[in-house]
């Protein structure tokens, strides 16, 4: 198969699923099959891509040319390929969760939330295969735009209001920033492809360096290195699917990715050793490591508290990718995989309870895990993945960034590390405890009930939403037993270095 | 070259500052547009006067002329004329309709009429 | 040159002659329509003219892109500069194809657009006078004499200000009337300014007095002239803070007038203000001795800012996109403040995308309004449900004008920024970016109405807008997303025409 093939069928895909899912709108099963088997066509491809990129290939397709010496164009590297298949991956078991999240929940506008769930989808395979600056950079402002229909999913003024802040914050940084930072790579350089090495090497001295790596560190905001964090615990307002699969994996994942690949491809990470110049990022990202874990702790909304989680764990990769080293590198791309499987485990368990048990605070979950012990088994895994415990994937790449601190000497992360590790135990275990360990409410519960016959003594979750949270709690132990693949394809990144 | 053989421009100024002030400062429609009138007629006489030579005939040729006065800024200044007559024809035309539309025609009445009309609207929606 | 002898075969005559036959057309089609005086048959008439004017146009175009120099047409064969000649190159041409395209995407719309907003007794006078101001704007820009320029200007602002009339609110007439006074302070400044020139080297001829200015030196009678000059056009520009006729005229016009006018008549002037400034004064006058640079930057940072926090605030949509399009000015006469090849590229390229975005966007509002019965964002509440496909192509002119990637207006910003990054100018990128957020928030302001608010109960629009004006409004939407797309040809003409430009007439 040409690659122009290979690559313009993994961007269709999701497209051609889009227009067959707008269309299906009358019949729910027709619009929920075609979004599945979408979902699985896509991720035939992508895996067959996956293969192909570890055997050595690296197709690349021009798809237009957009101005004179600058085209929109797609091209694989193992990264890419990386994100790409998490990305689809995860799509399906989400779309599977999703189906069962909005029949349980009786939501609203079911087929422009599986439009815009496509669009998503096509808009981070557009960012994973993008072949320079240009084309991540448009398909990152796509994804801006398709989501906030998601987050404003329900209409409501409390929504209007947080995708406000959704879209001025991830607008706002990508406009000011990222887009000064594309174009003054564009004037320096003279070229946005994607380089090992870097394009900007030995273009610029060491403090325009530093002014562009702040452009694009804060330019990705997707990225959420504080102080432009905000939108992703405003975006908890949409329903729970689209916060697991958009907030967890693929809108987050887009930015880490989109930082991993700057430093690895526009900067050069030899580059910016030898000039220096990103050493202030792991200070940035240190603090917002521990700031949001500490807010995550006082959160009682079981949302709200994975949100902050989400804020520190990717700066975990904004971290890594900063330190400069090839291991770092690795536990770089790494962590994007194993968080990815993790936090969508927690989403969806929190889904699950919502849809359930109505639940949507700690402080409600007490003794939850005896009517609901597949959710909170799921739950527990994720909890253990995000502390960075065996046997959870989270273990595997921390153990990478902590190895490369440590071999660095750079006690500040191996700081930042240590203590967000408690801070993550500290948030995390106390749910599962009060899930197992202690007693439900009996008054609650009680005047749960007067109020609201359909909901009494609740059990578990629709099964098909039970199933996708295994599926994800297994991958999760799954990559930590076994991630050679992930592994080979993090290696290929360094190994630009 | 004295002050006095610069008049023409002194009068073309004034008579552009005169114009200019009446658009600017009186509120009746009507009186706008003299202003207006004479803000064009002002660079007519800009055109005009250089145009004429003391001593210059008129651009025929003829036995034993020798200097004639340029006929091209008259020519311009004549389509210049049909044009301000155009905009002034128009000008009153709108003013009959705005009149008609608004039972005056003193600015500061009618925009009052938009912005009273406006707020009604508001309290009716 | 063109050579104009009587053995050339019938149809190399005719291509030799498209100059003018580019004004004559729609020039002779205004009478013709009077004639006609059916409705019917005016609109066909002048939609005949505008496609003829815009296979003209195009052609136009391809010659000299392919000549790659200036095709000079004597009138009446009067050679220059006795006689008034047309001097077309990659710029003016350029414009052209820009002005008779938009005409092209209006007319058929204005079918029905027009029967709802004007009565059926004046709809030939409205294409009489449509086809008029076509014929004044291609004038103007074909032109090569100073005062040439000053009457078609004039033809084409007093045709102007009677489309603005024929709107259907009582407001448009004093809308109209305070344009007109403006728009012939403005023309009476110009001519002042041309007096000045003339007065200075005997000629009105811009090839020849560019020629002649070029020994002068720099000369009070010079600046002058060019402050008058700058001064006068600037108004029809409606540059910040000369911009006070525009958002009453566009907002109270027709919508197809206020799309056409949005799309074309500003374009116009500023084509005559870069011509002034690069072809006849020479940037070095203008930039180097008189610092008009400085001074242009200031009022167009004004303009991208100011006017854009307007919109913002506004409640009527025709008027929002009216303060949006005097900030968008702001970006291209940013360009033309930076005087170099890559800072007239984006103006000339934002010339043509904004003329793309702002017509689309006005096309598509006229559909709304009919719907709707106004452009009061009170009205426009729910339209995200009742016309979707509207709705859906507002928001895509809308990110064309913010200038997010996969739009005309993004390739306006590449240039724009690259252009005062190159010059080393690197806050002026931030001030470019800090503008297109303002855009944000204007554009939203009409997402949030249209996608967040029930539609009003007393008044329900009955659905899309007719098939003739969704279908230009559409297209015209999506050239917006296609030169946003594969901007190359019209990257590379705008960089043809920048340096053009910058070579002059010479």
């Amino acid at each position: 198969m040409s690659a122009a093939m290979q690559l313009g069928g993994i961007l269709a895909t999701p497209l051609v699923g889009l227009v067959l899912v707008s269309l299906s709108g009358r019949s729910a099963n027709l619009r929920d099959g075609i979004s599945f088997t979408t979902a699985v066509v896509l991720f035939v491809q992508v895996l067959g891509l996956v293969s192909d990129v570890l055997g050595g290939a690296r197709p690349a397709l021009t798809l237009v040319e957009m101005l004179p010496g600058m085209s929109l164009s797609l091209a694989v590297e193992p990264l890419g390929a990386l994100f790409a298949l998490i990305a689809s991956g995860l799509w399906i078991v989400s779309s599977l969760y999703s189906v069962g999240y909005m029949r349980g929940n009786k939501e609203q506008k079911q087929t422009r939330f599986f439009v815009c769930f496509a669009g998503a989808i096509f808009a981070a395979q557009g960012i994973a295969l993008s072949g320079n600056m240009l084309t991540l950079f448009l398909f990152y402002e796509a994804m801006t735009l398709i989501t906030y229909p998601l987050v404003t999913h329900h209409g409501t003024e409390h929504a209007k209001k947080s995708a406000r802040v959704y879209l001025g914050v991830l607008m706002g940084t990508s406009i000011l920033f990222l887009l000064t930072g594309v174009l003054a790579t564009w004037v320096l350089a003279g070229t946005l492809d994607f380089r090992h090495g870097g394009i900007l090497a030995g273009q610029v001295g060491a403090a325009g360096t530093a002014a562009l790596v702040a452009l694009y560190m804060f330019g990705i905001g997707k990225a959420a290195l504080m102080p432009f964090h905000r939108w992703l615990p405003a975006a908890m307002v949409a329903p729970t699917p689209v916060s697991a699969l958009l907030h967890a994996v693929a809108v987050v994942k887009a930015g880490v990715f989109s930082v991993l690949k700057v430093i690895v491809y526009i900067f050069g990470a030899q580059n910016l050793i030898d000039l220096g110049s990103a050493d202030w990022v792991p200070i940035i990202a240190g603090f917002t490591i521990l700031a949001a874990s500490v807010v995550a702790l006082r959160a009682d909304n079981l949302k709200r508290r994975l949100a902050y989680s989400t804020v520190s764990q990717l700066s975990y990769v904004t971290l890594a990718a900063t330190l400069l080293a090839p291991i770092s590198l690795v536990g770089a791309a790494m962590h994007i995989a194993a968080h990815a499987v993790g936090k969508i485990t927690l989403f969806f368990a929190a889904g699950s309870i919502y849809t359930a048990a109505h639940k949507t605070e700690v402080s409600q979950l007490d003794g939850i895990g005896r009517r609901m012990p597949w959710t909170m088994t799921a739950f527990a895994i994720g909890a253990l993945s995000m502390i960075g415990l065996p046997p959870a994937a989270g273990f595997v790449s921390k153990w990478y960034v902590l190895s490369a601190a440590m071999s660095l000497e750079h006690w500040l992360a191996v700081g930042v590390l240590v203590t967000s590790t408690l801070l993550n135990a500290g948030y995390f275990l106390p749910i599962v405890w009060r899930a197992f360990f202690r007693a439900p409410p009996d008054d609650a519960h009680d005047e749960h009930h007067s109020d609201d016959p359909h909901h009494g003594p609740h059990g578990e979750a629709p099964r098909i939403m039970v199933f996708a949270q295994t599926t994800t709690a297994a991958l999760t132990v799954g990559l930590f037993l076994y991630h050679e693949p992930v592994l080979r394809l993090a290696r290929a990144v360094a190994g630009g270095f | 070259m004295t002050l006095a053989g610069h008049y023409t421009y002194f009068v073309t100024i004034l008579l552009l500052m005169v114009g200019l002030f009446v658009v600017i400062a009186r509120s009746n429609l009507i009186k706008k547009l003299v202003g207006l009138g004479l803000f064009q007629t002002a660079v007519y006489l800009l055109y005009i006067a250089p145009g004429k030579l003391i001593g210059g005939a008129a651009p025929i040729v003829a036995e034993g002329v020798q200097v004639y006065s340029n006929p091209l800024p008259h020519v311009l200044i004549l389509t210049a004329i049909v044009v301000g007559v155009a905009t002034l024809a128009l000008g009153l035309a709108l003013v009959v309709r705005i009149k008609e539309a608004y039972g005056s025609i003193e600015e500061e009445e009618i925009l009052q009429r938009d912005v009273d009309d406006e707020s009604s609207a508001n309290d009716r929606a | 040159m063109t050579n104009l002898q009587p053995t050339i075969a019938p149809d190399t005559l005719l291509t030799q002659h498209l100059p003018i036959l580019l004004v004559i057309v729609p020039l002779l089609s205004a009478p013709l329509i009077v004639l006609l005086r059916r409705s019917f048959l005016s609109w066909l008439v002048a939609m005949i003219a505008s496609v003829a004017a815009f296979g003209i146009a195009a052609l136009l175009l391809q010659q000299v892109l392919a000549s790659d120099g200036v095709i000079a047409y004597a009138i009446g064969n009067w050679e220059a500069p006795l006689g008034i000649e047309l001097r077309v190159d990659a710029v003016n041409a350029f414009v052209a194809f820009i002005v008779a395209l938009v005409g092209v995407f209006v007319l058929p719309y204005c079918r029905i657009g027009i029967a709802a907003e004007v009565r059926q007794e004046e709809h030939y006078l409205f294409y009489a006078m449509l086809m008029l101001c076509l014929c004044g704007l291609l004038g103007i820009l074909l032109t090569g004499d100073a005062f040439n320029v000053f009457v078609f200007l004039e033809i084409s602002s007093l045709a102007t200000y009677v489309l603005i009339a024929m709107g259907r609110d009582r407001r448009a007439l004093v809308a109209s009337y305070q344009y007109l006074l403006m728009g012939t302070v403005g023309a009476t400044l110009y001519v002042i300014g041309i007096g000045i020139l003339y007065l200075q080297t005997g000629t009105l001829n811009l090839a020849d007095m560019a020629q002649r200015l070029s020994g002068v030196g720099d000369v009070r009678a010079t600046l002058a002239a060019l402050a008058f000059i700058t001064v006068g056009v600037s108004l029809k520009i409606a540059l910040f803070p000369l911009h006070l006729w525009l958002p009453n005229a566009y907002a109270y016009s027709p919508s197809a007038v206020s799309a056409f006018l949005a799309a074309t008549a500003t374009k116009v002037s500023i084509y005559v203000l870069m011509r002034y400034y690069f072809t006849v004064f020479g940037a070095v006058t203008v930039f180097d001795a008189h610092n008009t640079g400085m001074i242009l930057l200031a009022l167009s940072l004004a303009a991208m800012f100011i006017p854009a926090v307007v919109a913002i605030f506004q409640r009527d949509v025709k008027r929002l996109l009216a303060y949006s399009s005097v900030s968008q000015i702001g970006y291209i006469t940013l360009g033309i403040s930076l005087g170099t090849v890559g800072g007239l590229t984006a103006a000339i390229a934002h010339l043509f995308n904004h003329a793309l975005t702002k017509g689309a966007l006005f096309l598509v509002l006229g559909g709304i309004v009919l719907r709707c019965g106004g452009a009061n964002l009170d009205r426009l509440a729910g339209i995200g449900r009742t016309m979707p496909v509207a709705a859906f192509a507002f928001v895509i002119g809308g990110l064309s004008l913010i200038g997010i990637p996969g739009t005309a207006g993004f390739i306006s910003k590449w240039y724009l920024v690259t252009a005062a990054m190159a010059e080393g100018q690197w806050w002026l990128a931030g001030a470019v970016m800090m503008s297109s957020l303002l855009a944000v928030i204007y554009v939203w302001r009409f997402v949030e109405v249209a996608y967040f608010q029930a539609p009003p109960d007393d008044h329900p629009p009955v659905g899309e807008a007719p098939l003739s004006m969704r279908v230009p409004a559409l297209l015209m939407v999506g050239a917006c997303v296609y030169f946003g797309l594969d901007a190359t040809w019209s990257g590379e003409v705008a960089t043809r025409a920048a340096t053009a430009l910058l070579e002059g007439w010479q």
